[in-house]
C-alpha cells in the first residue's frame, strides 16, 4: 500500500546507451563471468578449429588445389570441379546407390522399431521385457568392423555358418557376399539386426507416458488390445514417428560409410559405391583434393537442403520439428 | 479381470514372436562366442558347432601372443581411456557454461554448436586440417577432432539446466565462484550423467575405425578395429582365392576370437550402460 510507485530519476533507470557504455557493461560482465569464460574457452576453440576451419576448407572445390602452394597458392578455377563431377558417369551411379540404400531402409528399416516397440508395450511380465530389450539393444554397441566381421563368418561362401549348413544339408552352395543383386539387401538386413532394438527406446518412452485410463476406458468400449494399439498407441506416438521420419529424410544422401566401406569388394562395385566411400577413394587414395572436396560439398549441401526442408514440412503439418 | 481368449492368443503369439526376435539377434553373437572357444581341429572336422565337444583356449593364446594383436589391444584401451577423459571435461565445461543464462554471448554460441550438428563440410576438409596439424600418425588424431559432438553438448547442457538455480546461489553466498560451484556442487550432482555420457564416449572411442584408417599409416599404432578389420580382409582374400585354401589352420577360430576379443570391453560395460542410456535418450527427446 504504502510503496512509492518506481521514479525514473536520470541515470539510474534510463537507458544511456552508446557504444562505449556497452563496451564497458561486456567487459564488466565477462570479468563477473571469467570462470564461466575460462570453461567454456577450450570446447569453443574445439568447435572453432575442428568444425568452422573445415568450412573454410572448402573453398579448395574451386581451386586447383595443390598441397605445396597450399589455399592462398593455388589458381582458382570455379566450378570447373563441380562440372566434372556432374559430368562424370560415376555421378549417376553414386546417386542411384545412395538413393536405393536409403530407400530400402526407409521402407523395410524404418517402421519396424515402431512395429517392434508395440509388441513389447503389450508384454505384461516386465522380467520378460526387460530380457528382450536387454539382448536387441546390445548390437546397437558393436561396431562395424564387428557387424562385418560377423556378417562375413556367417555368410562367407567357404565357409560361413550358412553355406555350411546348406551344404551339410545337399543343397549348394550360395555367394551372398559378392553377389551385386543381394548387396543393398544384405546392407538393410544388417542395419536391422544392429539398430531395430535400439530404435525402440525413443518409441516406448512416449508409450510410458500414455495415460492408462484411457485403456480402461477403451476395454470397457469393448476394444481388444489390437484396437487399443491401433487407435490409441499409435496416434500416441505419431509426433515422435513424424520427428524421426523427417530425421530420416534429411539424412537421404548419408549411407553409413564404415558398413559400406566393409562391405565392399570388387563383384559389388558397381552397387556398393556411395558418395563418401566416392570421396574417400578419389580423395584420400588418389589425392585428388580439390575434386572430392567438390564430391563431398554437394552432398553436405543436399542433406542441407533437404533437413532444413523436411523440418519445415513437418512445421506445415502441425509437427514440432527438430529445431 | 477376465481375459478373454482372443487375449490369451495375442499375449501368446507377442511372447513368442519377441522370443524369436531376441533369438535372431543374440544367435550371431552366440555362435561366434562358442566357436572361438572351440578346439580347432574340432572346427575343422565337424560342418556346423552349437556346442562344441572341446572346450579350447588356444586361439585366444595364439592371438595373445602375437605382438600385433595385444599391442592393439593396448592402444585401443589407451584411446578409450585418455579420449573419455579428455571428451568429458571439454563437453562437460562448456556444457555448464552455456547452461547459464547470464553468460554474454550464449546464444550465438549455441547457435554456432547447432549449425555444427546439421552441416558437415565432409571428409577432405577436415582430413586437410589434421594434416596441416601434423597429427597425421599420431594417435592425437584419433583424440583431438573427436573430443566433443555438438549433439553430446546440447544434450549435456539440457541436463545442467534442470539443476535447481537456488543451489548455485546458496553456495555462492558462502563464498564459492563459478569455478568452485562447478566442480563442489554440480559436477558431484551430475555423476550419473557424466558416467552416462563417459561410457557413450568410450564405447566411441573404442569403436572408432574410420579416424584411424585415415590417419594412421603407421601399423604398429592400429587399434583393434583396423587390426580386426585387416585380419578380415586377409582371410577374405584367401577365401576368394580357393576353397583348397582350407588346408591351412582354419583362420575362422582365430577370427571368432579376435571378435570376442574386441567386443569383451563393450559387453562389461554394457550392463553399467543400459543403467543409464534410457534416460540419456530421454533427455534427447526433450528439445533444449
Amino acid at each position: 500500500m504504502n510503496e512509492q510507485p518506481a521514479v525514473l530519476t536520470p541515470g539510474t533507470g534510463k537507458k544511456t546507451g552508446g557504444r562505449a557504455d556497452w563496451l564497458r557493461r561486456l567487459a564488466l560482465d565477462i570479468r563477473r563471468d571469467k570462470y564461466l569464460y575460462m570453461l567454456a574457452l577450450p570446447g569453443l576453440a574445439f568447435f572453432l578449429v575442428f568444425k568452422y576451419v573445415p568450412m573454410w576448407g572448402i573453398v579448395i572445390a574451386l581451386q586447383n588445389y595443390s598441397p605445396f602452394a597450399g589455399i592462398s597458392g593455388s589458381p582458382w578455377v570455379g566450378f570447373e570441379n563441380f562440372h566434372r563431377f556432374f559430368a562424370n558417369p560415376d555421378f549417376m551411379l553414386l546417386f542411384r546407390n545412395t538413393m536405393a540404400i536409403n530407400l530400402l531402409n526407409l521402407v523395410f528399416f524404418f517402421p519396424l522399431p515402431i512395429l517392434l516397440s508395440l509388441l513389447l508395450n503389450e508384454v505384461r511380465s516386465m522380467f520378460y521385457k526387460r530380457a528382450v530389450q536387454t539382448v536387441i539393444y546390445m548390437p546397437h554397441f558393436l561396431s562395424w568392423v564387428i557387424i562385418s566381421s560377423l556378417t562375413f563368418l556367417l555368410f562367407a561362401k567357404g565357409s560361413g555358418l550358412v553355406n555350411k549348413i546348406l551344404e551339410a544339408s545337399g543343397a549348394g552352395k550360395i555367394d551372398i557376399l559378392t553377389n551385386p543383386h543381394l548387396f543393398w539387401i544384405m546392407l538393410t538386413v544388417q542395419s536391422i539386426w544392429k539398430e531395430c532394438g535400439w530404435g525402440t527406446i525413443l518409441f516406448l518412452a512416449a508409450m510410458a507416458g500414455i495415460d492408462p485410463q484411457i485403456y480402461e476406458a477403451a476395454k470397457i468400449d469393448g476394444a481388444g488390445r489390437i484396437r487399443q494399439m491401433w487407435s490409441i498407441t499409435l496416434p500416441a506416438i505419431r509426433n515422435v514417428i513424424v520427428i524421426l521420419l523427417i530425421l530420416r529424410l534429411g539424412h537421404m544422401m548419408d549411407v553409413g560409410f564404415e558398413q559400406v566401406f566393409l562391405m565392399y569388394n570388387g563383384a559389388v562395385s558397381q552397387v556398393a559405391e556411395v558418395f563418401d566411400t566416392y570421396v574417400y577413394r578419389v580423395g584420400i587414395q588418389q589425392a585428388q583434393f580439390s575434386y572430392s572436396t567438390a564430391a563431398g560439398l554437394f552432398k553436405s549441401v543436399v542433406g542441407l537442403v533437404l533437413v532444413v526442408g523436411a523440418n519445415r514440412l513437418a512445421k506445415k503439418m502441425g509437427e514440432d520439428g527438430i529445431y | 479381470m477376465r481375459v478373454s481368449f482372443g487375449d490369451r492368443v495375442f499375449t501368446a503369439l507377442n511372447l513368442l514372436l519377441l522370443g524369436l526376435i531376441g533369438i535372431v539377434t543374440i544367435f550371431p553373437i552366440y555362435y561366434v562366442v562358442v566357436v572361438s572357444f572351440t578346439d580347432p581341429a574340432e572346427y575343422v572336422r565337424r560342418s556346423f558347432i552349437l556346442f562344441p565337444h572341446t572346450w579350447s583356449l588356444a586361439s585366444y593364446k595364439y592371438l595373445l601372443s602375437t605382438e600385433a594383436f595385444a599391442r592393439s589391444l593396448g592402444v585401443s584401451t589407451y584411446l578409450a581411456v585418455v579420449g573419455t577423459a579428455c571428451s568429458l571435461v571439454v563437453t562437460a565445461s562448456l556444457a555448464y557454461a552455456l547452461s547459464r543464462k547470464r553468460l554474454r554471448g550464449r546464444n550465438l554460441f549455441l547457435l554456432l554448436i547447432l549449425l555444427t550438428i546439421l552441416f558437415n563440410p565432409g571428409m577432405i576438409p577436415h582430413y586437410m586440417l589434421v594434416r596441416q596439424l601434423h597429427l597425421i600418425n599420431s594417435l592425437w588424431s584419433l583424440i583431438i577432432p573427436a573430443l566433443a559432438s555438438g549433439w553430446n553438448v546440447i544434450l549435456m547442457k539440457g541436463f545442467f539446466d534442470s539443476i535447481p538455480a537456488e543451489l548455485e546461489e546458496s553456495a555462492a553466498i558462502d563464498g564459492c565462484n563459478d569455478l568452485s560451484i562447478w566442480i563442489r556442487i554440480i559436477l558431484p550432482l551430475s555423476l550419473p550423467s557424466l558416467a552416462a555420457f563417459g561410457l557413450f564416449y568410450a564405447v566411441g572411442y573404442w569403436n572408432q575405425f574410420f579416424n584411424a584408417l585415415i590417419y594412421l599409416n603407421d601399423a604398429a599404432k592400429w587399434p583393434i578395429q583396423v587390426m580386426l578389420q585387416n585380419m578380415l580382409l586377409n582371410a577374405d582374400n584367401t577365401e576368394l582365392q580357393a576353397d583348397s585354401f582350407m588346408a591351412t589352420p582354419p583362420s575362422e577360430t582365430l577370427m571368432m576370437a579376435a571378435v570376442v576379443t574386441a567386443t569383451i570391453p563393450i559387453l562389461c560395460v554394457y550392463p553399467f550402460l543400459q543403467k543409464h542410456f534410457a534416460k540419456g535418450a530421454m533427455v534427447g527427446s526433450v528439445k533444449g
